[in-house]
Formats: C-alpha cells, sequence, structure tokens
C-alpha cells in the first residue's frame, strides 16, 4: 500500500535512484557514506532544493521559471544592502520577501492576464534581476553582514549531531507546501490547471488567481533561499545563482515532475536535488573529473525525462 | 411501469424546460445557424441529430454558453435568458458534458467530480488551515457513482486509469451531481466501443430517471433511436424536422437529414402552450 503510493506519487524512481547511489559510492568509498557526508551534501543541496520547490509550483501550473535563481540573489542582495545600510535585519529580509514575491506577481500577471509564454517572461525578468542585483550591489560582495542575516548557516545540536538550521527550514517550506498541495483546494486546483486547463476554467476554478498565486508562492520560496545562500556563502555576491534555474528544474525533472504540467509529487525535486548532489559529491570523492560529473547529470535528466515519457505512454 | 419509469416519461403538456427562437450564427460569410429553433420537455431525451456543418455544435455551444448568437432568443422555464459564459450557464443548472474537455486525468474521481466545489473540514481544520474533506467527498462520491449505477470500484483512481467508457461515465455523473436542471451531452459515445456505449446510454436512462431532461448530439442513428424520446434534425442551420422513435422510422430520419423529405419543423405539442 505504502509502496503502491509512492509509486503512484512517481516517487519510486527518485528513491531508487538515491539508494543506488548510496550503495555504489557507500562501497567504492567510505568515507561517503557517513554522517557527516551526508550533512554536507544536504547544506549544499538545501538551496536548489528550495528554489526547486518554488520552480515546482510553476511547473504544475504548465509554467517555467529562468528567472528564479537570479531572483534569489537579487533578494539577497536586498536584504544584505539594507542589513549593511543600518535597517532592522528583520525589515531587511521582509523588503528582500517583497521584492521576490512582486517578481513572481509580475511574471504571474504576464502569463495569466496577458497570456504570454512563461518561458519568454521568465527570461525577461532573468536579466531584468540580473541587472538589478548589479546595480543595487555595485557589481561586488557586500560584506560585513549581521550575525541575525545569517542565521539560516547556523548550526542545531539533534540528537548530538549538528545539523545546519537551512536544512530544517527547508524541510519546513517542503512540509508546507506538500501539506498545501495535497490537502488544500488550492493545491487540487494547481494539479488541475496544469491537467487540464479547460476543464479547470469550465469546473469554475479562478484559473488567473491560481496560476498568479503560483508565482507568487514561489517568489516567496525564493526569498527563504536567499537566506539560505547568505547562511551558507556569508556575503552578498552579486554574480552567485546564475546557473540556479537551470539546476532546479533539472531537481525537478529528476525528482518526476512532468514539464508538461500537472503531475508529480513535490517531495520529488527535494529528492532530485539530493540525488543530483549526492552524485557530485560521490564521483568527486571518488576522484572523477568535475566535467565528467556534468556529463553524468546531463545524461541523468534525459534518462528521468525518457521515464516520465515513458510512463505517460502506459498511463494513456 | 415502475415510478421511476413512469417519472421519467416526457412531459409533452406543460411549457418547455428550455427553449430557444430564431437563432442566428455567422462566421463571416459562413452561415452556421440560420434560424434555428429548439424545446426540450420535462422528462425527456432529446438527440439533436444532423450531418456535418447542419449546425449541430453551434446550437450546442449556444445552450451551452460557449458562445452567442447573433440573433434569436432562449427561455429557461419561462425566463428570458442571455447566457454570458458557459459557468453562468451552469449557474443556471444547464450542465454540458463536453467531448474531451471535462476532466483533468491525472486527478483522481472524487477530486474530478468536486473539482470547483471542494468540501472543506469542519471548524479551525477547514477554516485556518483550509483542509479538505477528503472522507465526506470520497463518501459522497461513492453514493453518487452507485446511485447512477456506475461500476467503479476506487474513487481514488486517477481518471486515467479508467476505461473510455467509465470517464465518461464519470464526467455524466459530474454533470448531473448538485442536482441540475438540463444535462447537454456532445456525441457522448464517439470514442467507446459497443459495451461501453451500450453502459452510456444505460446512464443517460438514468438520468431522465432521475428528473432531469438530457439533449444528446449523436451521430448514431441506431443510438439515437434506442435512447431517444424525440428528435430533432437539422440541416443547413435550421430545424427542418422533429421525428419520434416511437413513429417513425430510420429512413424517415434519414430522409429529413439529407434533405429528400421535408418535416414537420414547426411540431407542437397536442396542447399547445404559447411561449414567453
Amino acid at each position: 500500500m505504502a509502496l503502491e503510493r509512492l509509486r503512484a506519487a512517481g516517487l519510486m524512481g527518485p528513491i531508487l535512484a538515491l539508494a543506488c547511489e548510496i550503495v555504489i559510492f557507500g562501497s567504492l568509498a567510505p568515507r561517503f557514506a557517513t554522517t557527516r557526508n551526508f550533512l554536507l551534501i544536504a547544506e549544499q543541496a538545501m538551496e536548489i532544493a528550495t528554489l526547486a520547490i518554488g520552480q515546482t509550483l510553476i511547473i504544475l501550473v504548465a509554467g517555467i521559471d529562468l528567472a528564479n535563481g537570479v531572483v534569489m540573489v537579487l533578494a539577497s542582495i536586498v536584504m544584505a544592502k539594507l542589513a549593511v545600510a543600518g535597517v532592522p535585519v528583520v525589515l531587511a529580509v521582509v523588503a528582500g520577501v517583497a521584492v521576490s514575491a512582486a517578481f513572481g506577481l509580475a511574471e504571474g500577471l504576464l502569463v495569466a492576464i496577458v497570456e504570454l509564454p512563461p518561458f519568454i517572461v521568465t527570461l525577461g525578468f532573468f536579466n531584468v534581476a540580473m541587472a538589478l542585483a548589479l546595480l543595487i550591489s555595485g557589481e561586488a560582495s557586500i560584506i560585513n553582514l549581521p550575525p541575525a542575516l545569517l542565521a539560516l548557516g547556523d548550526t542545531v545540536s539533534v540528537g548530538g549531531t549538528d545539523v545546519p538550521v537551512g536544512i530544517l527550514v527547508m524541510l519546513a517550506v517542503l512540509l508546507v507546501t506538500w501539506y498545501a498541495l495535497r490537502e488544500t483546494a488550492w493545491g487540487r486546483h494547481m494539479y488541475a490547471l496544469g491537467d487540464n486547463l479547460p476543464a479547470a476554467r469550465l469546473s469554475g476554478i479562478r484559473v488567473n488567481r491560481v496560476l498568479i498565486s503560483a508565482y507568487v508562492t514561489a517568489g516567496i520560496i525564493y526569498a527563504v533561499a536567499a537566506l539560505l545562500l547568505l547562511g551558507r556563502t556569508t556575503v552578498g555576491n552579486p554574480d552567485a545563482g546564475e546557473t540556479a534555474n537551470l539546476e532546479s528544474i533539472t531537481a525537478a525533472v529528476i525528482g518526476g515532475i512532468s514539464l508538461f504540467g500537472g503531475r508529480g509529487s513535490i517531495v520529488g525535486p527535494v529528492l532530485g536535488a539530493f540525488i543530483v548532489g549526492a552524485l557530485e559529491n560521490g564521483l568527486t570523492i571518488i576522484g572523477v573529473d568535475a566535467l565528467y560529473q556534468d556529463i553524468a547529470i546531463g545524461l541523468l535528466v534525459i534518462a528521468a525525462v525518457i521515464l516520465d515519457r515513458l510512463q505517460r505512454g502506459r498511463s494513456r | 411501469m415502475s415510478a421511476a419509469e413512469a417519472r421519467a416519461a416526457p412531459d409533452y403538456d406543460a411549457a418547455p424546460v428550455y427553449q430557444a427562437r430564431g437563432l442566428v450564427k455567422r462566421y463571416g460569410r459562413v452561415t452556421a445557424l440560420d434560424g434555428a429553433d429548439f424545446e426540450l420537455y420535462r422528462g425527456e431525451i432529446l438527440a439533436i441529430v444532423g450531418d456535418n456543418g447542419a449546425g449541430k455544435s453551434t446550437l450546442i455551444k449556444i445552450l451551452s454558453g460557449v458562445i452567442a448568437p447573433d440573433a434569436g432568443e432562449l427561455w429557461l422555464d419561462g425566463a428570458h435568458v442571455h447566457l454570458r459564459n458557459p459557468l453562468h450557464a451552469r449557474e443556471l443548472g444547464i450542465e454540458t458534458v463536453y467531448q474531451d474537455l471535462a476532466l483533468a486525468p491525472g486527478l483522481d474521481i472524487t477530486s474530478n467530480l468536486f473539482l470547483g466545489r471542494e468540501e472543506r473540514m469542519p471548524g479551525i481544520l477547514g477554516g485556518l488551515f483550509r483542509k479538505l474533506n477528503k472522507r465526506s467527498m470520497q463518501r459522497q462520491a461513492a453514493a453518487h457513482m452507485s446511485s447512477l449505477k456506475i461500476g467503479i470500484r476506487s474513487m481514488a483512481q486517477a481518471v486515467e486509469t479508467l476505461s473510455g467508457g467509465q470517464r465518461q461515465g464519470v464526467a455524466i455523473a459530474r454533470a448531473v451531481s448538485w442536482g441540475r436542471r438540463i444535462v447537454i451531452m456532445d456525441e457522448p459515445t464517439a470514442a467507446l466501443g459497443v459495451q461501453e456505449s451500450g453502459m452510456v446510454l444505460e446512464l443517460i436512462r438514468t438520468v431522465r430517471a432521475r428528473g432531469v431532461p438530457v439533449v444528446v448530439i449523436s451521430h448514431s442513428l441506431p443510438q439515437v433511436f434506442a435512447v431517444a424520446d424525440r428528435i430533432q434534425v437539422m440541416r443547413l442551420g435550421r430545424r427542418v424536422g422533429i421525428g419520434f422513435p416511437s413513429r417513425d422510422s430510420m429512413d424517415d430520419v434519414v430522409a429529413m437529414i439529407t434533405g429528400a423529405r421535408a418535416g414537420e419543423a414547426e411540431w407542437r405539442p397536442a396542447k399547445v402552450v404559447s411561449s414567453a
């Protein structure tokens, strides 16, 4: 029954992939399968995992977000700049969340009301957000950030192990979105909308409202990723995050999210981020060159899409 | 005759439930509807037949609020109506089962039946946390499906795992849930095999037995003769005749469809009821 549910949610593939990695790398390098190393993988994967949760909300409603990485960076720059200028950290964070959510709102409005393709809209905002981050930061890293702004980089002791706060925050974001997608009408409507837009519209679902809310919610989640980024790097770096959009899409696809929309569990992209993280980490430990790692990840994505296609073929 | 069947008999003495007069719809220089009329009576299954381009689809689209006519008028239970859009038609109790558009294939049966009108948990769980009452919806869905004699065991199945006939069953069940006034079906058996078509025809009769009149568009005259109480024949954008399976032969209806024979386009029930 539990297995059947996992299969139905499309999580069997990602879980098996992660298990294979642990078995293979674990047997090749004893150093791989240790708590310390797993926490390291998690720490490296949590930003992409968080971005991928937001990305997935947008993919579920048959969109795609090419701007999420740079929006995260812009939000982190806004927070850092304000905090360094003496604005209370709480207000600086609120401003960062507002900027990030505003990007989501603008994207959502253009996609829903003006009916522009999400690919084009978010490509445009990719450039806008990147340029704004460089302008606001003066093309330089913002340093000497107040400790409160870096709180998500701290660790807490859980049963004697030092666990990064960021991981717990990422899991909290996952839990909330999982609940919203599974247990509320909003979640049902997100899936229905991505699955069959005319049917959703005829059912009386306020389609535009749901679409826009997906982009805004994703924007708020990207601001959380910004805090994770600040916590990990301790500086506001305007040059970060340019490839995070593709990495988050990779995580979503590997996690069993259909790029056609309306399919997949929100747990999948988080697993996907960990699968990529573990693959990079494992290959590094056994001494494989970084470029070969990129080849491996690329092939993994293609394999995941083939799997998605095969599953869709079977169900039709 | 059982009570249900008695109730199911068409009532041609009462005023029409739904009525249209002189519908005109033009697309550029093409006239899709050229003054078409329509009546639907309580307790009846009305089939709309006609060749391709006769105006069947355009008529159905106007009746279900998808498009607005260039001219002509609609009455619902004797009251003049202007349908703004399909949602407005639905609010007035006119439910349409579209050929492909009706369901979200990835969602389960319950979610599809309740889509857009979900039920939340009572108290703080539903109020603050917006939690859906899945169990209650599941129960209602199962009861509703079995009352329509649609044999699907699990309401938690994704619609895409169902057969074509079962999907059509879910779509029809959705349309007749919540006590709707009229159900319109666009080619409900188009993609189905013989056995599944039979199942859907039976379901159409069940819907009528619940007191909901049904309008069916169909290409299949044998099916029309098997299920309909009355047949409206369309040709060149107008109603050219009305047939009764109990009175006319299939050849008579074919003759009206092809224009070989003129029908009685202005048929009125025995007791003529003035409209509007």
